[in-house]
């Protein structure tokens, strides 16, 4: 007769939380495995340890230029979510406007940022300040195009009511326009705070004394390979992160918009 | 307190010149405290009407009177109800029904200071229709018919003299509909205001009007026009008999013309 095994069944693993560390941990391992079977050379493709190591050993200015680039983007993205409301909340308000301003913001927005570089630097010189303008200009797009949609989709039997009622366009915008926008404009902050990281990359590389780009391209002129690589590693996590920050952010101020997981 | 609404000879067409006609020559009239229902072809510019009485729109040729004054802008004595319920999902139940008394004159300017009166009111109001407890429910938490009542409540919560209705039952199944006719049909005895229905549903219009309109196919005027005069208050049993069947059968004959006509 067998008796029959242990308490309970054991406890599920949940996989899905498990797995972002788990797909991470892989792709360094595989790299680190293929870079060392195939004996890549360093100054081609260093391995991860190599890169750890450099980052420890260039810890201070790793910390320093990092803290740089942060807030070069986080005030280039400060100034993106500002501006972005503004001008998304004024297409949003007249299709005259609307109408104007569209095709001059995506003939803009077309422009590649880097081409823009050389004229910051013209007007404000080398430094922090075209690479936080390089940051707004890339990142504020996806805001107002996000803010004016959600305006545009204000349901006309809503606007009915409330006309019929004596509403004021103010009014409408306030009680429903804003509110049924905010889901849209806290999801395009996620997409914005990537690209700030993009814009004030790209200028920092271009024209900066200092700066997560400006450090890579310094270690990348002295064969620094493996720092190059600290640096883009750097530039990855602090755009998790700020990712994280942002997406935690949309939850808390929208959760009705979310309800899918959200009712009981 | 209740308006008489009076269409006189109206034409409206969108879209300028060449645009579409929804109406052409349209004129009825709908006395105080009376419970209108206009019945016709779907795309008759049955809503266009509804636009035209309660003000969102001017019509192109003729006039519309609400209350003995020409409509020249919103008439904000109205209180509408659509097939869709249109609740905000951010605001609760009760928030939802209130919002009408942030827009509103002259309970715009009360509702800082008499909040406490009002949320009583609308707890009443909600209450009325079957929501009693709902109101700080979120609107995705009620069921279709639970979110066309609290619409209901909202439509009325700021005491309109005039009901506009656009089909608010016909997303419904056929229980809560019948329920929703008995809850409109009390709070009109009760409140005696004017109601406007626009609806496809024959015996709803039937059920509920004291005269009803049929109207052509587009460009949409007025084909015939018929008094309902069962005595009320109504029971759903007069759904059943021979008399109900006969106007709902005239009704059908009308539309019948109107369709083949278009």
């Amino acid at each position: 007769m067998t008796t029959p095994t242990g308490p309970a069944a054991p406890r599920e693993i949940d996989w899905i939380k498990l797995s972002p560390w788990i797909y991470t941990i892989a792709l360094f391992v595989i790299w680190e495995v293929v870079v060392r079977i195939l004996g890549v050379p360093p100054y081609v493709l260093p391995t991860p340890t190599a890169i750890l190591l450099a980052a420890i050993e260039f810890w201070e200015a790793i910390w320093k230029n990092g803290l740089q680039t942060l807030m070069t983007t986080l005030a280039g993205f400060a100034l993106a979510v500002v501006g972005g409301l503004a001008i998304g909340l004024l297409v949003g308000w007249s299709r005259a406007i609307y109408a104007g301003l569209y095709p001059l913001m995506i003939g803009f927005n077309s422009v590649p940022k880097v081409a823009v570089v050389p004229i910051l630097v013209l007007w404000f010189g080398i430094g922090t300040v075209p690479a936080i303008i390089t940051a707004f200009l890339i990142s504020f797009f996806p805001v107002v195009v996000n803010v004016a949609t959600g305006l545009a989709t204000i349901e006309p039997e809503m606007e009915d009511v409330l006309k019929a009622l004596g509403a004021k366009k103010l009014d409408i915008m306030l009680k429903v326009g804003i509110p049924r926008a905010l889901p849209y404009f806290f999801g395009s902050l996620k997409v914005a705070i990537t690209l700030a990281f993009v814009g004030s990359v790209i200028a920092e590389t271009v024209a900066a004394n200092s700066g997560v780009g400006h450090m890579m391209l310094t270690a990348q002129s002295n064969f620094q390979v493996p720092l190059v690589f600290a640096g883009l590693f750097v530039l990855a996590i602090e755009g998790i992160v700020a990712y994280a920050l942002m997406a935690w952010v949309e939850k808390r101020m929208t959760g009705w918009a979310h309800r899918s997981g959200f009712a009981q | 307190m209740s308006v008489p609404v009076i269409l006189d000879d109206v034409t409206h067409r969108y879209g300028g010149a060449g645009g579409t006609i929804a109406l052409e020559g349209c004129s009825l009239s709908v006395r105080s405290g009376e419970f209108a229902a206009v019945v016709g072809p779907s795309g008759c510019g049955k809503s266009t009407l509804m636009k035209l009485a309660t003000g969102l729109q001017f019509p192109f040729q003729g006039t519309v009177t609400v209350a003995g004054n020409r409509v020249t802008k919103p008439v904000t004595m109205a209180g509408m109800a659509f097939q869709n319920p249109t609740m905000l999902p951010w605001r609760t139940t009760l928030d939802n029904v209130m919002l009408p008394l942030e827009i509103a004159q002259p309970h715009r300017s009360r509702l800082r200071k008499h909040r406490a009166e009002y949320v009583e009111k609308a707890e009443l109001l909600l209450e009325t229709v079957g929501l009693k407890g709902f109101g700080s429910k979120f609107p995705w938490q009620l069921s279709g018919g639970m979110q066309q009542r609290a619409s209901l409540c909202r439509a009325l919560i700021h005491e309109p003299d005039l009901l506009m209705l656009d089909e608010p039952f016909g997303a419904l199944d056929a229980f809560t509909r019948e329920e929703l006719w008995c809850v409109i049909r009390d709070l009109h005895a009760a409140r005696g205001f004017t109601v406007i229905l626009v609806t496809h549903d024959l015996r709803e219009a039937v059920f509920l009007a004291d005269r009803i309109f049929v109207m052509s196919a587009r460009p949409g005027r007025i084909l015939a026009e018929r008094t309902v005069d069962f005595p009320r208050p109504r029971d759903l049993e007069i759904n059943y008999t021979q008399a109900f069947q006969d106007v709902v059968h005239e009704l059908r004959g009308h539309i019948r013309e109107a369709r083949a006509a278009a």
